[in-house]
C-alpha cells in the first residue's frame, strides 16, 4: 500500500498520473472552448478516428517495452488493408456469400500479418539485427509487396455489407421508444431516424477488447512479466531462464497483429483497401507510447498509458478541426507534448515506498 | 563429512594459453573459502569451470559424493550451484520480489481461465527468505534502481537462497560497495554459512575473505600454490603467495598415491 501521508509524495503520485490529468483538461478546454465537443456524437468520432493510432500503439508498446521499435507497423497497415479487400473483392466475384468472403477476408489479412511480425522478430532476435534496421526494412518491403498486390491503385467494389459492420452501432436507442442491439431497428420514420442515437461503434468495440485483452497480458501474465525483464536487463532475463528468442518473435508478432487490425479496421471504416493506409499514423503510434509513459530505450510502458496517450492526441487533433485551426497546428502540439512528456519522466522523482518494513 | 564439492585435476585451456592447471579443491557445507590470486591467477576460470560457464578439458566434478557433468550454467542451477555475478543479473525496471521470481514466477488462475502472476505469494515468500537471512528492504514493492548496492547484492543472494542454492560462488561480492554496505554483506555471507550454505568466494580486497573465509586457496599463474587455514596465516604470507615472493607448498595429489 502507498502511504500517502505526506504532500510532498501525493505531490509526487499526481505529477506521474499528469497525462490522465491532461487528457482531461484538454477535453474540458475544447469543450469550452468549441462546438458541440463534449457530445456523445463528437466523443464517438474521437474513438474512431483514433482506431489506427490506438491499434498501432498498443502493440507498439510491447515491442518499445523491450527496448525495441517497431517501424514496419506504418505500411503494414495498408499491407494488410489490401490483402483483405482484395481477397473480399475476389471471393465475391467467385460467387462466395458476402458474409464468408468477409469473414475469410479478414481472417487471412490477420494470419498474413502475422509473417512480417515473425520475420522481424527472427532477424531482431537470432540474427541480431538492430530492431530499427529490420523493421525499417519491413516497412519499405510491406509498402512495395502493398502497391504489387493491388497494382498501384486502391481496391474498391468490396462487399457491400462491409458498411453495416463497419459503420455499425452496438446500440441504437430511440429516446423513449426503442432499444436495439447490433443493428438498426426496423420501420423508421425519417422523424424517428433523424432522433435515433447510435452508441459505441462497432470499430471501437473491436478495437477496445483487443486492447484490454493485450492490456491484461502485459499487467498480469508471466508473458508481460518477462516483457518488462527483457526491456530491463535482457542477460538477467535470459540468465533466469527466459527464452528470449521465442519471446522476442512473440512481441514482433504482436505488434503486426495489431497493425493488421489496424488494416482490417481500415478496410470496415472506408471499405476500400490502400497501400499507403495509415502511414502517417505511425509516428503518432510511438509518440502516444512514449507520452503514455514508456521509454524508447525499454523496461518501462502501459497499455493504459499508451491508451491515454493515443486519447490526447485523437482528442487534440479533433479539437482543433472543432475550433477551425488549421491542422499544421496539430503537429506542433503534438510536438510539444512528447518534449513535456519526456520532460516530467526524466525529472519526476520516483514514489519510493517505505512502508511495510520486513 | 563429505564434500559437498570437490573439483579434481582441472585444466582448462583457451588455444595456447593454460588459464587452470591441474587444479583440486574441497568444499564442506556450510564453508567459506577464499579463492585469491591477482589478476589472471585463473580465479575466475576456475569459478567458471565450477559453474558451467567453460568446460574443462581435464579434470573430474563431484557434487554432494556423486561425480557430475556440468555442461552449462542452467544444469548447475538444477543441481544447487548458483553464481552471484558482479552485475548481479536483476532487472532493475522491476520490484524486489519479481526479480526473486523472474523465470520461475508463481501463477495463479484468474476466473479459473488463465494464469496470472500470484503477487501475493511471490511477496510473502520472498519477506521470508529475506527474514530469514536478517536483509531489512523497505518495501519489496520498490524497484531494484531504487536500492542500493548492498541491498541489491542481498536481492540477488536471496533469489539463489530461495531457489535452494547450496554453493554460492560470489565473484567479488564487495567490490562496488560502500564500506557500510561491504560490512552488510559479509555479515550476510556468515549468516549464510551458519545456515549451511558453502559459499566461494572471489575477491581482491584481502580484509574482506579474511574477515569470513575459514580457509584459504591461493593461485598463481593458472596453480593452485598454496591452501592455508585463515585462522593459521597472515595478510603478509598470503600477499607473498600471491605475488610469488613465497614459494607455493602445495603439492598435487596425483590419483596413484590414494
Amino acid at each position: 500500500m502507498i502511504n500517502y501521508d505526506k504532500p510532498k509524495e501525493i505531490g509526487i503520485s499526481i505529477l506521474r498520473k499528469w497525462i490522465f490529468i491532461f487528457l482531461v483538461g484538454e477535453i474540458i478546454f475544447f469543450s469550452i472552448a468549441g462546438t458541440n465537443y463534449f457530445s456523445l456524437k463528437n466523443i464517438q468520432n474521437i474513438l474512431v478516428s483514433s482506431t489506427t493510432v490506438l491499434l498501432l500503439a498498443t502493440g507498439e508498446t510491447f515491442v518499445i517495452i523491450t527496448g525495441g521499435i517497431d517501424l514496419s507497423v506504418g505500411f503494414m497497415v495498408g499491407f494488410s488493408s489490401v490483402v483483405c479487400a482484395k481477397i473480399m473483392v475476389n471471393l465475391e466475384a467467385a460467387g462466395f456469400s458476402q458474409l464468408l468472403a468477409i469473414t475469410i477476408g479478414i481472417l487471412a489479412a490477420l494470419l498474413v500479418g502475422l509473417i512480417p511480425g515473425f520475420i522481424n522478430g527472427f532477424l531482431v532476435a537470432k540474427l541480431r539485427v538492430p530492431s530499427f534496421i529490420a523493421t525499417f526494412g519491413m516497412y519499405g518491403i510491406a509498402y512495395g509487396f502493398a502497391e504489387i498486390i493491388c497494382n498501384n491503385v486502391p481496391v474498391h467494389n468490396l462487399p457491400t455489407s462491409l458498411g453495416s459492420l463497419g459503420h455499425g452501432y452496438l446500440f441504437y436507442w430511440l429516446p423513449g421508444k426503442i432499444f436495439s442491439f447490433l443493428s438498426k431497428p426496423e420501420n423508421l420514420t425519417r422523424e424517428e431516424l433523424k432522433h435515433l442515437v447510435s452508441i459505441i461503434p462497432n470499430v471501437t468495440v473491436i478495437t477496445f477488447i483487443f486492447i484490454a485483452i493485450f492490456a491484461f497480458i502485459l499487467a498480469k501474465t508471466k508473458f508481460g512479466q518477462h516483457t518488462y525483464a527483457i526491456g530491463g536487463n535482457i542477460n538477467a532475463a535470459e540468465r533466469a531462464g527466459v527464452n528470449i528468442e521465442v519471446h522476442l518473435i512473440k512481441v514482433y508478432m504482436i505488434s503486426s497483429f495489431f497493425a493488421s487490425l489496424a488494416g482490417v479496421m481500415y478496410v470496415l471504416q472506408f471499405i476500400t483497401g490502400r497501400a499507403p493506409a495509415g502511414s502517417a499514423r505511425l509516428i503518432d503510434a510511438v509518440v502516444a507510447v512514449v507520452i503514455g509513459g514508456a521509454s524508447l530505450s525499454g523496461g518501462k510502458g502501459t497499455v493504459m498509458g499508451t491508451f491515454i496517450g493515443a486519447m490526447i492526441i485523437g482528442a487534440l487533433e479533433i479539437g482543433l478541426v472543432n475550433l477551425s485551426v488549421p491542422t499544421y497546428n496539430l503537429h506542433i502540439a503534438v510536438g510539444c507534448i512528447l518534449i513535456f512528456a519526456v520532460l516530467i519522466d526524466q525529472f519526476s522523482p520516483e514514489l519510493i515506498q517505505t512502508e511495510g518494513e520486513i | 563429512m563429505e564434500p559437498l564439492l570437490e573439483v579434481k585435476n582441472i585444466t582448462k585451456r583457451f588455444g595456447g594459453l593454460t588459464a587452470v592447471d591441474n587444479v583440486s579443491m574441497k568444499i564442506y557445507p556450510g564453508e567459506v573459502i577464499g579463492i585469491l590470486g591477482d589478476n589472471g591467477a585463473g580465479k575466475s576460470t576456475l569459478i567458471k569451470v565450477i559453474s558451467g560457464v567453460h568446460h574443462a578439458e581435464v579434470g573430474q566434478t563431484f557434487f554432494e559424493g556423486r561425480r557430475v557433468k556440468i555442461n552449462n550454467t542452467m544444469e548447475a542451477l538444477k543441481i544447487g550451484i548458483e553464481t552471484i555475478y558482479q552485475d548481479l543479473a536483476l532487472a532493475e525496471n522491476m520490484n524486489v520480489y519479481s526479480n526473486i521470481f523472474l523465470g520461475r514466477e508463481k501463477l495463479k488462475k484468474f476466473l479459473g481461465l488463465v494464469d496470472v502472476l500470484d503477487h501475493e505469494y511471490m511477496h510473502s515468500e520472498s519477506k521470508k527468505v529475506l527474514n530469514r537471512l536478517e536483509i531489512k528492504i523497505p518495501s519489496l514493492k520498490n524497484k531494484i534502481r531504487n536500492l542500493s548496492g548492498g541491498q541489491r547484492q542481498a536481492v540477488a543472494i536471496s533469489r539463489s537462497i530461495y531457489w535452494n542454492a547450496k554453493l554460492l560462488i560470489m565473484d567479488e561480492p564487495t567490490a562496488a560497495l560502500g564500506v557500510a554496505e561491504q560490512k552488510k554483506v559479509l555479515n550476510l555471507v556468515k549468516t549464510l554459512s551458519s545456515q549451511g550454505v558453502s559459499i566461494i568466494m572471489i575477491s581482491h580486497q584481502l580484509h574482506d575473505v579474511f574477515s569470513v573465509a575459514t580457509r584459504l586457496i591461493i593461485m598463481r599463474r593458472a596453480k593452485k600454490v598454496a591452501e592455508r587455514i585463515t585462522k593459521k596465516t597472515s595478510a603478509d604470507e598470503v600477499v607473498g603467495l600471491i605475488v610469488g615472493s613465497l614459494p607455493g607448498d602445495y603439492i598435487e595429489d596425483s590419483e596413484e598415491k590414494r
